[in-house]
């Protein structure tokens, strides 16, 4: 019995002793039947709320364990191909001699991050418009039945598989272009239409909550001006609701990143420097999904593609870094 | 008149870029079904695919996108629903929070090729299970975690806060209060976003092509002992799902009839996630209706 509980106990004596009121049994509140460590001790609910909340604390940091571990694991294994095959990260940056069965003088990714980047940035040049004209009929056009119809258009086109667009693309998209430029139709183009139809709910649904956080108060404001709908939306609206504009469209650009199966059925697998948009080049995902069953653990070549899923990673966080940045910025 | 003229072009190009974009996705079903459904006969369903002549189906394939549906949701349910109590109801305003949070928002926005490659390191090289079903559902719990995590927690939060005051008033632990009162009526809310995200995992292929692998092994659907090689039940065996198969037989197959196989089989993933879609919105409301003294909104 520690030095609190003695205090109690003591408290509890000398009400007993004190007690003058005569109805109350003195023989159901004696000493005795007073029990400290019952009182003293944490209550069935104090219980109860440990237990939750230990469980639901073990959840949060699965997750937190999952993601370090997500890093580490791929970032141990990516650095292999500069830490013990030395190979220089310039010339693997630089330099798009990519064939690195043939030694550590030829591990250059610049053909697959050149490619990399310009359907990422070719996607979201043209579905910005788009998710723009669909987000501003939502919510300045129409409401109601009409915008619901779009809303479940844009679930329906999120919910189709990545798989799918890349049948679709390699069935319809590479034959058109096929026949209307020649060649073989693999390229940047076909990845770029696909892409850019993957990304646009993305960047929509994203947008349309930018501009719903636009105050009302600003366009009646600007109506009151004697401003048309579209100088309104122009100078008021868009304005307004920019820099939430521009995380929708980087939200959109990580998405056309990182995707993996539809970009390597209709990007061509060359790794070569595209030289226009209709060459079959490779990016990063579409040479990580074609060529890691076709290596062995540990060699170079394994290596190598270990690091293109480094810079993949790299990337995703850069993005997630930038979102953030204009997050602040904005507020 | 001249802001007249710019706004009545500017309404006829958003109607017109609007309009694209459902002709877009006209296009894109009508091709899918079109193409597939017609091929989508019950002897396709429930024969075993060919690895070179024409006319194999895409029973074992079905069947492993199920099982690792099942899997995967009963992995990462009990997870995202702790961690979503956990933001929803323990989590204070601190940085510990906001890191928190961040780690979901970047697990989330992770490329799933690599959250494929990390399961691939993690449980077919370091752990050496080989390409197996158990290394699937893993993967794909990662993939699927954030989601459902994010979906859960808005089920939650749309719970009323007097719901949970008139718990506590009874003298319920909080845990209590969550366990009798929250949940209960969040629930519509939860199956709504489990279900959206079983959607999800449904048509995933680029986390499953380097942990549940790319093949299928001899399967016997009679035998029920999980352990043996060949029963269906076997976790440790290789399986191929369904948008796996698609993208095997487009990028590395020779059989003759891929274009038929391929759209049949999209047709069939497509079908499934557009009933997935609509019918969590429908089970939710009707569940919100039945389960909740509250009114639909």
């Amino acid at each position: 019995m520690n030095k609190h509980e003695q205090d109690l106990q003591e408290v509890v004596d000398q009400a007993i002793a004190e007690q003058k009121v005569p109805h109350v049994k003195f023989k159901k509140i004696d000493p005795e039947s007073v029990d400290i460590a019952r009182l003293t001790s944490p209550s069935k609910e104090t219980r109860q709320e440990h237990w939750g909340k230990g469980l639901t604390s073990l959840a949060i940091a699965v997750i937190g364990i999952l993601i370090v571990a997500i890093i580490g694991f791929v970032g141990v294994r990516g650095l292999a191909t500069f830490v013990d095959d030395k190979v220089n990260i310039f010339h693997f940056l630089l330099t798009s001699n990519w064939n690195p069965s043939a030694g550590k003088d030829h591990v250059g990714a610049a053909a697959m991050i050149v490619t990399s980047f310009a359907v990422t940035l070719l996607a979201a040049l043209v579905a910005t418009p788009f998710a723009i004209a669909i987000a501003l009929f939502m919510t300045e056009y129409k409401s109601g039945k009409q915008a619901q119809f779009l809303q479940s258009v844009m679930e329906l086109l999120v919910g189709i598989p990545s798989v799918v667009y890349g049948f679709l693309g390699l069935t319809v998209i590479v034959t058109v272009i096929r026949t209307i430029f020649g060649g073989t139709g693999f390229g940047i183009l076909a990845a770029t239409l696909i892409l850019f139809v993957m990304v646009l709910p993305t960047i929509t649904s994203l947008t349309v909550d930018a501009f719903k956080a636009v105050p009302q108060d600003l366009r009646k404001s600007s109506a009151a001006l004697g401003a048309t709908r579209w100088q309104t939306i122009y100078h008021v609206v868009l304005r307004a609701a920019r820099p939430r504009i521009l995380t929708a469209i980087i939200f959109g650009m990580a998405r056309a990143f990182g995707e993996a199966l539809a970009v390597q059925m209709v990007i061509g697998n060359a790794v070569l420097m595209p030289y226009n948009l209709v060459s079959p080049s490779a990016t990063l995902t579409s040479q990580l999904t074609s060529q890691m069953g076709n290596t062995v653990m540990g060699t170079l070549p394994n290596n190598a593609l270990w690091s293109l899923a480094l810079l993949l990673l790299i990337m995703s966080l850069a993005f997630n870094f930038l979102v953030r940045l204009i997050g602040k910025r904005g507020s | 008149m001249n802001s007249k003229r710019t706004d009545r072009l500017a309404t006829r190009v958003i109607y017109l870029l609007v309009a694209i974009i459902i002709l877009v996705l006209i296009g894109i079903l009508g091709n899918i079904l079109i193409a597939g459904v017609p091929h989508l006969s019950w002897h396709f369903l429930t024969s075993a695919s060919s690895s070179f002549e024409a006319g194999g189906g895409i029973r074992d394939q079905l069947f492993n996108s199920l099982y690792l549906l099942v899997l995967t949701l009963l992995i990462s349910l009990p997870i995202a629903l702790g961690a979503a109590i956990y933001l929803a109801e323990y989590a204070q305003d601190t940085w510990v929070t906001r890191l928190i949070r961040t780690t979901i928002e970047i697990l989330s926005s992770l490329p799933s090729i690599v959250v494929g490659l990390f399961g691939y390191l993690l449980f077919v090289v370091q752990f050496g299970l080989g390409f197996s079903i158990i290394a699937g559902a893993l993967a794909l719990t990662f993939f699927n975690l954030p989601i459902l995590t994010s979906n859960i927690e808005q089920a939650i939060n749309g719970v009323p806060q007097a719901q949970r005051e008139a718990g506590w008033a009874l003298g319920l632990s909080n845990w209590k209060t969550i366990r009798g009162v929250v949940l209960p009526s969040a629930l519509p809310g939860i199956i709504t976003g489990i279900i959206l995200s079983a959607g999800r995992v449904f048509g995933e292929a680029a986390a499953l092509i380097y942990t549940a692998g790319q093949s299928g092994s001899i399967v016997d659907y009679s035998n029920w002992n999980m352990f043996s090689s060949t029963s269906f039940l076997n976790v440790m065996r290789p399986a191929e799902t369904l948008a796996v198969h698609i993208w095997k037989v487009n990028t590395e197959g020779i059989i003759p009839d891929v274009n038929l196989v391929s759209a049949a089989t999209s047709a069939l993933l497509v079908i499934v996630v557009i009933i997935f879609n609509f019918g969590a919105r429908l089970l939710g409301n009707w569940l919100y209706r039945n389960l909740t003294a509250a009114k639909v909104k």
